[in-house]
């Protein structure tokens, strides 16, 4: 189990590493040098060389590159090229709306898909199963900023039940900010549930098809014994790696809903640093949203070992 | 054939054909604003209504699905060009440093949140249809790639292939005489459901202004433009939204049937 | 009162008809086999007998188990039954156990559905039972996982579920079909201790007469869904009435007229000290990685026209030699040459002469293909190979000689049975008149008449072709049949080695004697059964 987890550890590290040398080289490539663009066009060059030396561009990319990373390490993310302030300021307050909403949605998600994927797999072929997978075809094919829209005119606009964007910020309670990060949670959950709900449903068929289940039926449990007791645990390897991707399009899909929302998110501080063309907030957002993702892959990599014993046993 | 197959089929062809049939006859011409007629609801004359500069939304939409549908293709296109021949390759020399490259590089690009990606290619080459085109084919090549691997793994070690390996065929041919033909129909069922991944990926694309640029129309953005004036006009939202959904429906519909029809036992990846 | 009495029992799936008119008896303390060729309904009998046939299915009949009619029980009054009265073990031993649950776990689960015991008390008979079959607790302690078991001990593990609650009727479905000879015999061995000790009833399903014969009370043979004949074991070894029992018995014994060897002292294969290593697991993050070593020190000749069979238990390395013989897996030491070539760089000219007929009719063939395409494939091999007439002569030559039309070469491959694939698949061997054929567990996945056809082909293209081929199997007495030399493997060496006949009755290697001992052999049936 150590050697499992030490070895996907250092798989993670290498990712990492990948990573951020991709997206430096990303963000690299970008037309126009960030401070003559702060300065606009008729500033004098000596001006521009010495906001060059304070930024820390004067220097090689390699050095560049390192200065970036050993800075991200020690928690230091540079300063914002516009706004002249700690970018891990920056980061730090938009960061606790994207996280609680991406988790959020990630739970909402899961509670509906789990009882609708069992569920769906226990009636097969039945009338319970045809409407489960009906309205998961469903789902899944709603875009989900349209679904925002729509459930913004319906129930804020029309019935006033929620505010139709804003975050009011946690200090005003935790009741408050989960009220107004509710709608977008299910927005961004209803997809992600549906393609969920399918999974759940097929790994588990797919389980009760397997030779062990028919053992099982020769001891005497009953087709639903088997599911609950043997069918589902072997069943959710699957869902879990599923459940893990769906986290990195939780984060990505935040950037859209945020958008519809107005809320003070990570995604719209990317948006604001493009156009301001503060290209050192982009690459740190980035950064930290492939940390998370990887991060949270590794996770559930782990969950598998805790799940599967043949994988405990393995190099 | 089955009925998800059949509905599939009709749903998605009513929309290709509108992409078709746009060409030569749209009901207005959405070149010319008619300011006086803006945001009507639908009616005899405009049968889904009018946006804000009075351009008739059935015409937007039947021009905007080719750019949904050019897009998404495209993208498809990219994914199945590289991805298959990069696991093919991984698969005929498994356990090869090519294979650990290819399969590490997969890996790799899904660790990205692939919208953010998106938006970064974007941002950083500007916004435009070509860039959607890429960004969302950048992320269809791991796809196809890793599907393409575990597919061809399972044939690689099967006695027709030993057969042929007897025979003399390099790795290359058996590739494309015994690997290719046989995952062809599992490429074709997970070619249709990331086709419609692709039309949801430049929606909303557009809709944060990152997709095809005025005056070309897409859905996305016409779902962008509605978003300010859908309490006045639910209009605007509600049909360029139905376009998604129902174009995106008969894609997943097609899939699954096709999927049925050719082999019910393939396994596609969803994500 | 017998225990199970079947009683016309008919089964139809979605209109189907699968069993028609089964009726038989079975007592308790008595072994009934039910035997029969792939498709002759013996395992879904043994599914109605359990109440689990799969959906769709609808029966007639009465199937009487202790008192109750099963076919008119409710699912909730099967449950109680399965498992406590009536237990099951099945084919597929590597795949019937939970893989995310322990041994004990499964094992107790059985008792703890049926009676009211306590998690421990459950626990302390689940290890009482694993004792009982054979797994004592120091080496296969309860909190053992299935993947760290071998076949034979996870089917143990399966009838210790089984038998947890002491049934009154044992079902078992080819039980030991999956297994090696040696694993069998012990597997039987059991079953027959079981049945002995706890009064069992036991119903077996196995399609190897030799196994039946050797454990049977009482015979049913059948064919297609139908019983053909019923006897006690004695009476019905010594007189079959059925035209298809003698047909079946004499297809299991089948020996090939082969003709005498025509062998020329001509090396066409020489395998010196050949070693194939496996990578396998790393110890630490950083240490070395360790190798299973599958063929180890391994050499052999084969001369032009000779005959050779090799024969070894599964895991044994006999696959992977074969393999490496035909330039499919590398090799970590030692030398394999092909007519005086080293095979690895083997030149085309020369490769064409060595053929290959693998063990899976169904996965030899890729299924796009047509039969001229797929049996055509070698001519890749040659500088110029035949077009037109030419070729359609020389895809007609290769069918006839392996049986099969002229016409079929325009079919694809699904069209066929099991056997006659297998046909194809020699005919593909044989299109560019080959000097040396391999022959890896080629009929092993056929019936018994199926296989006997196919053999008798062999000779056939013996006598017209003087073929020397390397016949490789975990099936004794169809090496002996048909080999004229022998060679025993057992992990990754050859442990023996002779003339067939010699080593066969005079086995020198302790592991030979203990693996001709272990197969099951059908008595001698002109005199009756002997033992």
């Amino acid at each position: 189990m150590l050697r499992y987890a030490l070895k996907r550890a250092l798989s993670l590290a290498i990712s990492l590493i990948v990573a951020s040398v991709v997206i430096f080289l990303v963000i690299e490539v970008a037309p126009g040098d960030p401070a003559s663009f702060m300065l606009g066009v008729n500033a004098r060059p000596d001006t521009v060389a010495a906001l060059r030396s304070e930024l820390g561009l004067d220097v090689s990319k390699f050095e560049r590159y390192i200065n970036w990373i050993t800075g991200m390490a020690r928690g230091d993310f540079g300063t914002s090229y516009a706004y002249r302030s700690p970018v891990r300021d920056m980061i730090a307050e938009r960061m606790w709306v994207s996280l609680p909403l991406a988790f959020y949605a990630l739970t909402l998600s899961t509670l509906i898909a789990f009882p609708a994927g069992i569920y769906a797999a226990s009636r097969r072929g039945g009338a319970g199963d045809t409407a489960v997978m009906a309205a998961t075809q469903l789902g899944v094919a709603i875009p989900n900023f349209w679904f925002a829209m729509i459930s913004v005119l319906i129930f804020a606009i029309n019935l006033r039940w929620f505010s139709a964007g804003g975050f009011p910020g946690w200090d005003k309670g935790l009741w408050t900010g989960m009220k107004a990060l509710t709608l977008p949670a299910v927005a961004l959950a209803l997809p992600q549930a549906a393609i969920l709900a399918r999974v759940m449903r097929s790994s588990l068929l797919d389980m009760l098809g397997e030779d062990f289940i028919r053992t099982a039926r020769a001891k005497g449990l009953t087709r639903r014994q088997t599911l609950w007791r043997h069918a589902l645990r072997n069943a959710l390897i699957p869902v879990l790696t599923i459940i893990g991707l769906q986290f990195s399009f939780l984060l990505a899909g935040a950037i859209i809903i945020e958008q519809v929302f107005f809320l003070p998110g990570l995604g719209r501080l990317v948006f604001q640093s493009i156009s301001a063309r503060d290209l050192i907030v982009v690459e740190s957002v980035v950064m930290l949203l492939v940390f998370a993702v990887i991060t949270v892959n590794f996770i559930v990599d782990l969950a598998y070992a805790a799940v599967d014993p043949r994988l405990r046993a393995r190099t | 054939m089955s009925r998800n197959l059949t509905l599939g089929i009709a749903l998605t062809s009513v929309f290709v054909l509108a992409a078709f049939v746009s060409f030569v006859f749209t009901p207005y011409n959405i070149e010319q604003l008619d300011i006086p007629a803006k945001l009507q609801p639908p009616s005899a004359q405009h049968w889904f209504g009018t946006d804000h500069f009075g351009r008739d939304i059935l015409s937007m939409i039947m021009v905007g699905a080719r750019t949904s549908i050019a897009v998404a293709l495209l993208a498809v296109g990219i994914g199945m060009g590289l991805g298959i021949p990069l696991g093919l390759g991984a698969a005929a020399l498994r356990g090869g440093w090519l294979d650990e490259v290819i399969m590490r590089g997969n890996d790799l690009v899904f660790a990205f949140p692939s919208l953010v990606i998106a938006i970064l290619i974007t941002a950083v080459f500007g916004a435009g249809a070509v860039n959607a085109i890429i960004a969302i084919g950048v992320f269809n090549i791991p796809v196809f790639a890793r599907l393409t691997r575990g597919a061809a793994l399972g044939l690689w070690s099967r006695d027709f292939v030993l057969a042929a390996r007897v025979a003399g065929k390099s790795r290359a041919r058996i590739s494309l005489e015994h690997i290719l033909p046989n995952i062809a129909n599992l490429m074709i069922v997970q070619g249709t459901i990331q086709f419609s991944l692709g039309i949801l990926a430049e929606a909303g694309l557009s809709y944060v202004g990152l997709g095809a640029q005025p005056p070309i129309p897409s859905w996305g953005r016409m779902l962008a433009d509605a978003q300010t004036l859908v309490s006045i006009a639910p209009h605007l939202a509600l049909f360029p939204g139905m376009a998604i959904i129902l174009t995106v429906l008969g894609l997943n519909l097609m899939g699954d049937g096709l999927r049925d029809w050719l082999d019910p036992r393939l396994r596609i990846l969803r994500t | 009162m017998t225990l199970l009495s079947v009683r016309n029992l008919g089964v139809r799936i979605h209109d189907k008809p699968i069993l028609r008119d089964i009726s038989f008896d079975l007592e308790a303390g008595q072994i009934v086999a039910l035997t029969g060729e792939s498709g002759s309904g013996k395992s879904m009998t043994a599914l109605a007998t359990m109440g689990l046939l799969p959906q769709g299915a609808t029966t007639t009949g009465q199937l009487m188990l202790d008192g109750t009619d099963i076919l008119q029980t409710p699912e909730s009054g099967l449950c109680a039954l399965r498992g406590d009265t009536v237990g099951m073990v099945f084919q597929e031993p590597m795949t019937a156990l939970n893989p995310v649950q322990t041994i004990g776990a499964q094992v107790a689960e059985t008792i703890r559905i049926h009676t009211k015991a306590s998690r421990s008390e459950a626990t302390r008979r689940a290890r009482d039972m694993l004792n009982r079959v054979g797994l004592p607790e120091d080496r296969f302690p309860l909190s053992r996982y299935p993947h760290e078991l071998s076949g034979g001990q996870r089917q143990r593990v399966v009838i210790a579920m089984a038998i947890a609650l002491r049934p009154r009727l044992l079902i078992a479905d080819e039980p030991t079909t999956a297994l090696d000879v040696t694993t069998q015999a012990q597997i039987l061995d059991l079953l027959r201790g079981l049945v002995d000790d706890f009064g069992m009833g036991l119903m077996m399903i196995t399609h190897d007469l030799a196994v039946v014969a050797d454990m049977a009370d009482r015979i049913v043979v059948m064919q297609d869904g139908a019983v053909m004949e019923q006897a006690p074991t004695a009476d019905l070894l010594t007189q079959m009435q059925h035209p298809y029992t003698r047909a079946l018995f004499a297809a299991s014994t089948h020996r090939p007229d082969m003709p005498p060897p025509e062998r020329a002292d001509d090396p066409i294969l020489t395998v010196k000290d050949a070693v194939r290593d496996y990578p396998g697991p790393r110890r630490g993050l950083f240490a070395r990685r360790e190798f299973h070593r599958a063929v180890d020190g391994v050499s052999l000749t084969v001369n032009a026209g000779e005959r050779i069979g090799l024969v070894g238990e599964s895991g044994c390395g006999k696959s992977t030699l074969a393999r490496a013989i035909l330039g499919l897996e590398p090799l970590q030491g030692g030398s394999i040459a092909a007519f005086g070539h080293d095979i690895a760089t083997l030149p085309p000219a020369l490769r064409s002469g060595l053929q290959v007929v693998f063990q899976d009719p169904y996965s030899s063939f890729n299924p796009r293909h047509r039969v001229s395409r797929l049996i055509t494939e070698p001519f890749h091999l040659l500088p110029r190979p035949p077009e037109g007439a030419a070729r359609t002569q020389a895809i007609a030559e290769a069918l006839v000689a392996v049986g099969m039309a002229p016409e079929d070469a325009g079919k694809y491959i699904h069209q066929f049975s099991g056997g006659q694939r297998q046909r194809i698949a020699i005919a593909r061997a044989l299109i560019l008149k080959p000097d040396l054929i391999v022959f890896d567990e080629a009929v092993s996945a056929l019936d018994v008449s199926v296989r006997a056809q196919v053999l008798d082909l062999l000779a056939d293209l013996c006598r017209s072709h003087r073929l020397a081929y390397l016949f490789i199997s975990h099936d004794l007495s169809v090496v002996r049949s048909v080999t004229d030399r022998v060679l025993v493997m057992k992990a990754g060496r050859i442990v023996e080695e002779g003339e067939t006949e010699a080593v066969f009755t005079a086995p020198r290697h302790a592991y030979t004697r203990k693996l001709i001992a272990a197969a099951p052999v059908l008595p001698d049936l002109k005199q009756g059964k002997t033992a």
